[in-house]
């Protein structure tokens, strides 16, 4: 018998044993007896008419099998990939939605927009048959950049959305804002990029499909954060398969960061594909393949202006934006820039007033949709770094500045002028922790350490919250969500007392597996080893919309905690017939069903084999079996928060910023397992200071090529790109989540890029740069540093 | 073409197209899917196994080059025998939660048994310069570092009882 393991105990990873030892099970990994091999044939071209495609010559390649194009779409009615979110403008007027086909009809709108499958016996046959498609490109200009989109004479992706724009939407008060910016004493004006984003988790997207004629039954194994939502979205908008013939499995996944998380066209042709060909079909994406098809992120041009009084107290925050969405909506792509960022705009402040104007654009680009933060980074570097910015023009320190505009920890539940009320939190809590452990007060003797060496040290908070475990159904569905947020979980107690979990969410590395079980052991006292989670698999999990938005814990964590609830309050009735006491005298405790006061009792395994076994067991009013099935829909989203503070050394010589030390203390509520906890936070944050530092999409503005389109033209960083970071949680708890619990996966990612920036700005302020846009490489420093003049730098 | 090789510690003897990458005969040929394969520019590690001892990508080598050779995969990677416990690396990568996705654990791992193997006394610094060549994106090195010093630690330990 082991030990009960609970909330906020750190056992090791219960996942751990099959991936150290080369045992775990990826899609690419997976064979199916008679599989052929699945390749895609993608546009070359950032824009261009398709004229024709000749398929003679890949057909007579050997082992070539079929080859699919967009007609051949068009011809077996099929649909084209939906949108998961429908915004409108400020008159209600819907966003233009132009059909995004699987396989592309008529026009090609980015380099990788796929245009034929190869499916041949092997994936070298499948290679040499597409190389020999003949396709006939009436090459069209591009156009990559928001600016350019909108411009007058600009390149026009669709006929029927003119100036490339989906969506002019906006948020807050216009008129009172504008009443405060007259009023205001001081207006800090910042112009910004925010960079556009290529996720790569490590293992790339692949897919097989099978249809068994026998039972017409389909299955597809992909590489998603939720399959439900690919059996939904792909089964019943997409091919015409009706749910239950359909099942969409995604086994280990090597990471996903929100890349993951959208139905991509690639699933569906593979499927259709596979009953085409009366075969399984396997595709499995190169990592180039990836950079131009897997969802790109961020990229937005905006313009934010500060109003303060005289005393550097908010008065109104006005924030323009021009967000690209790529070639084509992705399934949450309109959401993401909007409803995901504007609301965060009032960050940790009491800005009265706000007002977010956000154009919603196409480009001849990988359609952009979630990537880890998804919106909430975006608003957090706008807000971040004005802030420093109105701090350095009135002359007020940053931290003072911070605290004079801060949400009191008494102040909360708070109301912002942007939708959201936060339920909790405590960021001056946070800012004062991270001050601390940053040793902030010593950083004037680093600075002077540095400055010894010839290297300009600087510093930079971010203090910030966000909004996760997405999402109350009700109000997503008024922001436009065409899809229910809520989470499932099935607690199945076997006969024997051991217990196994179903539940909607996707495990690819976030240790679900573990802090499940931890929750499902502590509340029903049975042993951490005899409780396995079973997810990713449309036939074994009752239903689920997946792992995004941090929400695996907080909404499904909550299902699971409410479906305990349930098998506790049945196991309640059960010892309440054996032990022949009112059911209201009976608790439950460590595992133990008891009469209260009294010294009988029956243990949680008696009370599973009872009601399996029903032979003294009240049949007329309860039925045999002990399993629970919850959903849960979250009343309000959760709010995350915290105080990052960075600390870089700038090398004039050669523009290199070393990120010195990092630390960050975060508010996520209640923590059930510290050790995975610590490497969420780890991960996102060092996926920040990617964005802030290194990494960047470049397409070429004429012709549409993507220039960062590898692992050796994108840099992610590498071990020895980091310091050793402090990370800590300083917990107020969320009061509408069943544990209080408020989410992990994305704060690092959201808090850490402002900070980053603000102390390589800081660490250059004598030199009169007040903004460095992302990602300050020492190309981009060296520029700064030349026009600066710099001596040092001039010789 | 036929080649014989010793794979994690067995006599191995394959026909194979001279073409194919060491990588994809591990994982399409002889079904050791735990060598990944994360990208096709010999940047990510994924593949990482040990030639004759040495830290190669088995993304980079063709399959001839295995003849007469030893190669050892994460399959092979053991503890000390009658143990019942993994390889001291392993361990440590479980024990310091040195991974989350698992999907460029095996390469890391690979690395980091060679990176022990190769010095003594490893500081942070070896560590994080000897792991650029492997890329993970879900756990911001820290605890792999921690990890791999943690297993070379152990390594040291069990060379000298």
């Amino acid at each position: 018998m082991g030990n009960v393991i609970g909330i906020g105990a750190a056992p090791k990873r219960k996942e751990d044993q099959r991936f150290l030892t080369g045992r775990g099970n990826y899609v690419s990994d997976i064979k199916r007896p008679g599989m052929t091999a699945g390749v895609f044939v993608r546009s070359p071209h950032g824009h261009a008419i398709l004229r024709g495609i000749d398929k003679a010559a890949a057909l007579a390649s050997p082992g070539v099998i079929a080859v699919l194009t967009g007609d051949d779409v068009k011809a077996d009615g099929l649909g084209s990939l939906p949108c998961g979110w429908g915004i409108s403008d400020a008159k209600g007027v819907p966003m233009k939605e132009p059909p995004f086909p699987m396989l592309a009809q008529g026009k090609v709108r980015f380099v990788g927009d796929m245009v034929a499958f190869v499916v041949a016996e092997t994936p070298e046959q499948a290679n040499a048959g597409a190389e020999l498609l003949n396709i006939d490109y009436e090459v069209l200009p591009s156009v990559i950049g928001v600016l350019e989109a909108v411009r007058p004479n600009a390149p026009q992706l669709f006929d029927d959305v003119p100036d490339n724009i989906c969506c002019d939407w906006e948020l807050g008060d216009k008129a009172a804002v504008e009443s405060a910016f007259r009023r205001a004493a001081h207006v800090a004006r910042l112009s910004l990029v925010n960079n556009r984003l290529i996720g790569n988790p490590m293992e790339p997207r692949a897919a097989i499909a099978e249809y068994e004629p026998g039972t017409d039954r389909f299955t597809l194994w992909t590489t998603s954060q939720f399959p439900h939502v690919v059996r939904f979205l792909m089964g019943a908008l997409v091919l015409n398969i009706p749910q239950h013939k359909l099942r969409v499995v995604a086994p280990d996944v090597g990471g996903g960061f929100g890349v993951k998380q959208f139905h991509y066209g690639e699933e569906a042709v593979i499927t259709w594909a596979a009953k085409r060909v009366k075969r399984p079909v396997k595709w499995v994406a190169s990592r180039s393949e990836g950079y131009v098809s897997d969802r790109h992120g961020r990229d937005h041009v905006t313009e934010a202006e500060l109003a303060l009084d005289e005393n550097g107290r908010f008065l109104a925050f006005r924030v323009n934006t021009l967000a690209n969405m790529g070639g084509y909506l992705s399934t949450f792509g309109p959401n993401i820039p909007t409803n995901l960022y504007g609301p965060l705009l009032g960050g940790v402040y009491t800005t009265p007033a706000i007002y977010c104007n956000v154009k919603v654009v196409f480009t001849n680009t990988v359609p952009v949709d979630a990537y880890r933060g998804a919106g909430r980074p975006e608003a957090t570097f706008v807000l971040e770094r004005i802030v420093d910015v109105a701090a350095a023009e009135m002359g007020i320190d940053r931290v003072e500045i911070r605290r004079r505009n801060m949400i009191p920890k008494e102040a909360y539940p708070y109301q912002t002028p942007v939708l959201v009320q936060y339920d909790s939190g405590d960021p001056m809590g946070c800012l004062d922790g991270a001050l601390e452990a940053a040793d902030v007060k010593g950083f004037g003797v680093r600075k002077a350490a540095s400055a010894g060496k010839g290297k300009f040290r600087g510093l930079g908070y971010s203090t910030y919250v966000e909004a996760c475990g997405l999402a109350p159904s009700r109000f997503a569905g008024r922001l436009g969500a065409r899809g229910g947020l809520y989470e499932s979980a099935t607690v199945r107690v076997h006969p024997t007392g051991q217990v196994t979990v179903m539940i909607g969410t996707h495990n690819h590395g976030q240790g679900h597996e573990t802090t499940f079980a931890q929750i499902v052991s502590d509340k029903l006292g049975v042993a951490f080893e005899n409780v396995d989670i079973v997810f990713g698999d449309t036939d074994r999990v009752q239903f689920g919309m997946g792992t995004y938005g941090s929400r695996s814990l907080v909404v499904g964590g909550a299902a699971l905690s409410k479906a305990t609830d349930k098998v506790i309050a049945k196991g309640k009735k059960i010892a309440s017939h054996l032990l022949e006491a009112a059911e209201a005298d009976i608790q439950f405790e460590s595992g133990k069903f008891s009469v209260a006061g009294t010294d009988r009792m029956k243990t949680f395994e008696e009370i599973a084999g009872a009601a399996y076994v029903p032979h003294d067991y009240p049949l007329e009013v309860l039925e045999p079996g002990l399993e629970e099935q919850a959903y849960y829909d979250p009343v309000n989203f959760t709010y995350p928060g915290g105080c990052h503070i960075a600390e870089v050394e700038v090398d004039p010589e050669t523009g290199t910023v070393t990120l010195v030390n990092y630390t960050a203390v975060d508010d996520v509520g209640t923590v059930i397992n510290p050790m995975i906890v610590e490497g969420q936070l780890h991960g996102g944050i060092v996926q920040g200071v990617g964005q802030a530092l290194f990494e960047n999409a470049v397409y070429d503005e004429g012709s549409g090529q993507l220039l960062s389109g590898s692992l050796m033209d994108y840099c992610v960083p590498r071990a020895d790109h980091m310091p050793m970071m402090k990370v800590a949680t300083h917990a107020t708890l969320c009061t509408h989540t069943p544990m209080g619990v408020k989410g992990c996966g994305e704060v690092g990612t959201i808090g850490s890029p402002a900070a980053v920036i603000n102390a390589v700005v800081d660490a250059l302020s004598h030199l009169g740069v007040t903004h460095v846009d992302m990602p300050a490489t020492p190309n981009r420093i060296w520029r700064l540093l030349q026009n600066a003049s710099l001596p040092v730098a001039a010789e | 073409m036929q080649i014989s090789f010793t794979l994690n510690g067995r006599p191995t003897t394959v026909d194979v197209e001279p073409a194919t990458l060491v990588a994809e005969l591990l994982r399409e040929q002889l079904n050791l899917t735990g060598t990944h394969i994360g990208c096709d520019t010999s940047q990510c590690g994924a593949c990482v196994v040990h030639l004759d001892g040495l830290p190669v990508k088995s993304c980079t080598l063709l399959a001839p080059t295995l003849e007469g050779a030893t190669l050892l995969t994460i399959e092979g990677l053991e503890g000390a025998p009658g143990s019942n416990r993994m390889h001291p690396m392993q361990e440590a990568f479980r024990e310091h939660h040195g991974l989350q996705c698992g999907f460029c654990t095996p390469g890391m791992l690979m690395t980091a048994v060679a990176l022990a193997t190769e010095k003594k006394d490893l500081t942070e610094a070896d560590v994080r310069h000897g792991l650029e060549g492997n890329i993970c994106r879900c756990t911001g090195y820290q605890n792999i570092v921690v990890s791999v010093m943690a297993g070379a630690a152990a390594m040291n330990a069990a060379k000298g009882e």
